[in-house]
């Protein structure tokens, strides 16, 4: 309930006369408004700033610490006021959550001081209204990964026993851990950029002799190459079995794109020893040597850079993707164009539509190589046209690629962001709801566990649960608890709702005979409440808290209730008695209502399922609690 | 949002108008105006307010009917003074004016007499108020037997419809009716 609509409470109860004419049963005992006194003006001292408020704006939330007698502690007794050490701007936004009932971030606070001050003061951060709610989460996201960052540094430390095995791994992942590492991670460095360069080098022609035409230097010292590669791969190949051995998840190592790129930088020359000189299947292992250069990738492991352009190309695919598509749908249509304006002219270089589009190509990009041009006039007007838009095709996308890529690179971690907030906002407002109902149907329990208290007598638990029930929630219970009566149903939650809806159709109620509801009514339920008194391991009840004490406060009510209720109801109305006594073992150590907005029902002990599904079940238990007496 | 204010008339007046004191007159209005800022509260800020209250049903009909109700001039907009006025027939009126205000509430059209119809309408809005998580569950039929029971109590010409005369003489002879009525008396 929002703390403004608590001051209409009185014209919703005023209200509620309307009901009373229609109403069959009789009502409920308005809750007593002990120690009614005039509204007072307290006076607040922050740090010196004084901040005034009635006494009954603070009252609305009597589980925060302004709400609660926790205040008392800080009361002054020379100067009359309530003194806080705590900084005065943060207490503005607390002060005025009290009195709108929304509670406000504001954005030039520290995220930390602001969570510290309410903590102090006893107030949940998730009743922030939406408007600042979402600056609050990014602000407490951005602390938390700075924390986490600050922490990974220290991850670093050893920890100790570890094993062989994840000393490795760690030694892998973390070069900077140990000397060892270190220098493992130069070496394979070396080695991965010597084995580049000696690819290249192979096919550069070396001096020749005089004799011979020019060789590339591959072939002249075969042998020298042939020990490199040979040493670069057992390198490559030691370590990467070893990283297999120190992985914690191999099969997951196996499928990541590094290990997959190590495979393919030296499988060639594996599959080069395994072949032999075979004429036929030596063009393919000239094919093969061009994997090779994929050692260049294994860099990336070694390289930040890289495996950011890496992810940036990954995530950019879509942009990349239409960016080519448009290009395709120009380029084959200027093809097209020039291959029919071209066909006339003899000795064309445009023999087909595929031949055009390296023109095509060529001359969109700007590049202009000049080995094929267009003759004819047509194709030079429609090869100018090319040209022209080919500026536009190719100049227009790139900068919005640009643009795409970044906006979508931030897009996507916000619409992430977003996706979890909602899914935050949603089950906050979910609690909420449950929350004003849930205090509501255990509250129903208490309230009238107070009324059977004060007919048996016993004032102790009564004063201890009156305390946990503000009095605006006391009254807005009573309200709820008329309009039960009213229409002569009962609030139940979602839970037991579902149990019941289904077994309506299992339980046969017309066989409950109406004699041993009113007999239970009149006799069990009361019996049964002392005897539960003394037994204390029975069950307690789930969610649906049953009014028994239906019958408890107005016992000559009782019959009335059989004489006046709607026929269709009498049947279930016996079986209400019937599941009142299985499941009415109440929390005789009376559980504490958290009246806060958000309120966590709380939750049942005991499992109803056991309770809820035997048909046969309470009339045993029925029968063995009237005869406990 | 319109730029309607409404200031209303002065605490004097109220307090000759209506059986609250001042201080009472005060404490109402803090709380009027906390909500409503512009000085009147127009239906659907009276649906939300009232829809608060029932979080498990739907209050929008029957805070419907209570707009008609408290908008005596029915000029669309409840303001402070309809709202006083209200209130203080129903927290410290005599019982005949807490019926008769009953009453009103129930004939919609305001003719005098209570139908079927207009008694079946009021009832579904009560019972909507219940929600679906009701126990036992709530049924199509249940609002038109309670109709049909309310009108078995009250129309005592069975002529179908129910007069003034004939609701104030049947509740007063109730006595659970006349005990409820004394319910709220010291709500404020």
């Amino acid at each position: 309930m929002a703390a403004g609509v608590a001051a209409w409470l009185p014209f919703a109860r005023a209200a509620a006369i309307g009901w009373m004419p229609v109403a069959n049963l009789p009502m409920p005992v308005a809750p007593a408004e002990k120690n009614k006194r005039q509204d007072e003006l307290i006076v607040l001292n922050v740090s010196g700033r004084r901040f005034q408020t009635w006494k009954n704006t603070l009252d609305r939330y009597p589980d925060t610490l302004l709400g609660s007698s926790e205040k008392e502690f800080f009361y002054n007794e020379e100067t009359k006021e309530y003194f806080f050490d705590r900084d005065p701007d943060v207490f503005r936004c607390v002060l005025n959550f009290y009195r709108t009932g929304k509670l406000h971030y504001p954005r030039y606070e520290c995220i930390s001081s602001y969570d510290e001050e309410l903590a102090f003061f006893g107030i949940v951060p998730e009743i922030i209204g939406d408007c600042c709610y979402e600056e609050y989460k990014d602000r407490k996201r951005e602390n938390a990964e700075r924390l986490m960052d600050d922490q990974e540094d220290n991850k670093d430390a050893k920890l100790p026993n570890m094993t062989f095995r994840e000393t490795m791994w760690r030694a892998f992942e973390n070069p900077h851990t140990s000397t060892m590492a270190l220098v493992f991670y130069y070496v394979t460095g070396f080695f991965i950029a010597v084995s580049v360069i000696t690819n290249v080098v192979e096919t550069v022609p070396c001096g020749s002799a005089p004799n011979q035409k020019e060789v590339p230097c591959g072939e002249r010292y075969t042998v020298a190459f042939f020990c490199m590669d040979t040493a670069c791969v057992m390198i490559f190949t030691v370590e990467y079995l070893m990283r297999l051995f120190a992985a914690p998840s191999r099969y997951r190592f196996m499928r990541s794109v590094m290990s997959i790129i190590d495979v393919v930088a030296i499988l060639p020359y594996y599959i080069g020893l395994v072949m032999t000189d075979n004429e036929d299947v030596s063009g393919a292992f000239v094919t093969l040597r061009v994997f090779r250069v994929f050692r260049i990738f294994k860099f990336s492991r070694h390289s930040q850079g890289l495996r950011i352009l890496g992810y940036t190309l990954k995530s950019c695919a879509s942009e990349l993707g239409f960016l080519l598509f448009s290009l395709t749908m120009a380029i084959i249509i200027f093809a097209t164009v020039m291959f029919y304006a071209e066909k006339g002219s003899s000795s064309s270089k445009f023999t087909s539509i595929p031949a055009s589009f390296w023109y095509t190509i060529v001359t969109m990009t700007t590049l202009g190589y000049g080995d094929m041009v267009p003759k004819t006039i047509a194709g030079k007007i429609f090869g100018s046209i090319c040209s022209l838009s080919g500026v536009l095709v190719i100049a227009l996308p790139v900068p919005v690629i640009v643009s795409n890529f970044s906006r979508i690179y931030h897009q996507n971690q916000r619409a992430d962001k977003r996706r979890a907030q909602k899914k935050a906002r949603l089950a906050r407002i979910r609690i909420t709801k449950t929350g004003s109902s849930g205090p509501f149907i255990h509250g129903k329990r208490n309230g009238l566990f107070n009324e059977a208290l004060d007919l048996t007598g016993s004032n102790e638990e009564e004063q201890r649960l009156s305390k946990s029930t503000s009095l605006i929630e006391s009254q807005h219970h009573h309200l709820l608890h008329c309009l039960e009566k009213t229409t002569n149903h009962e609030f139940v939650d979602e839970q037991y709702y579902q149990q019941s809806y289904l077994e309506a159709g299992l339980q046969n109620y017309p066989s409950r005979s109406p004699s041993l509801s009113s007999q239970d009514g009149v006799t069990g339920t009361c019996c049964t409440r002392r005897s539960k008194k003394r037994h204390t391991p029975l069950p307690n009840a789930s969610g649906p808290a049953h009014m028994q004490p239906l019958s408890h406060t107005h016992t000559q009510g009782l019959q009335e209730l059989s004489t006046i209720h709607i026929q269709p109801l009498s049947t279930s109305r016996s079986s209400l008695n019937m599941r009142v006594d299985e499941q009415a073992a109440l929390n005789c150590q009376g559980s504490q209502i958290i009246t806060a907005i958000i309120s966590i029902p709380t939750p049942p002990v005991t499992t109803p399922e056991g309770d809820a599904h035997l048909p046969t079940g309470p009339t045993h238990q029925n029968v063995v609690k009237v005869s406990a007496l | 949002m319109s730029t309607v204010r409404h200031r209303p008339e002065g605490l004097e007046q109220l307090e000759a108008q209506t059986r609250f004191s001042r201080k009472e007159l005060q404490i109402l209005y803090r709380g009027f105006k906390n909500e409503c800022p512009s000085g009147v509260v127009n239906e659907e800020t009276f649906k939300d307010i009232y829809a608060q209250f029932f979080p498990q049903g739907d209050a929008s009909t029957y805070a419907h009917f209570l707009f008609n109700a408290f908008d005596t001039d029915h000029n669309g907009s409840v303001s402070f003074e309809d709202f006083v006025m209200g209130l203080s027939i129903l927290l410290r009126g005599t019982v005949q004016e807490k019926l008769n205000w009953a009453f009103n509430l129930y004939d919609i059209n305001k003719d005098g007499y209570i139908t079927k119809e207009e008694m079946l309408d009021i009832m579904k809005a009560i019972y909507d108020m219940m929600g679906k998580c009701t126990y036992p569950v709530l049924k199509e039929e249940t609002p038109r037997q309670h109709v049909e029971v309310f009108f078995q109590k009250m129309d005592k010409n069975k002529d179908g419809v129910v007069t003034i005369d004939e609701f104030i003489d049947c509740c007063q002879n109730d006595e659970n009716i006349m005990r409820s009525m004394h319910l709220f008396e010291n709500v404020l």
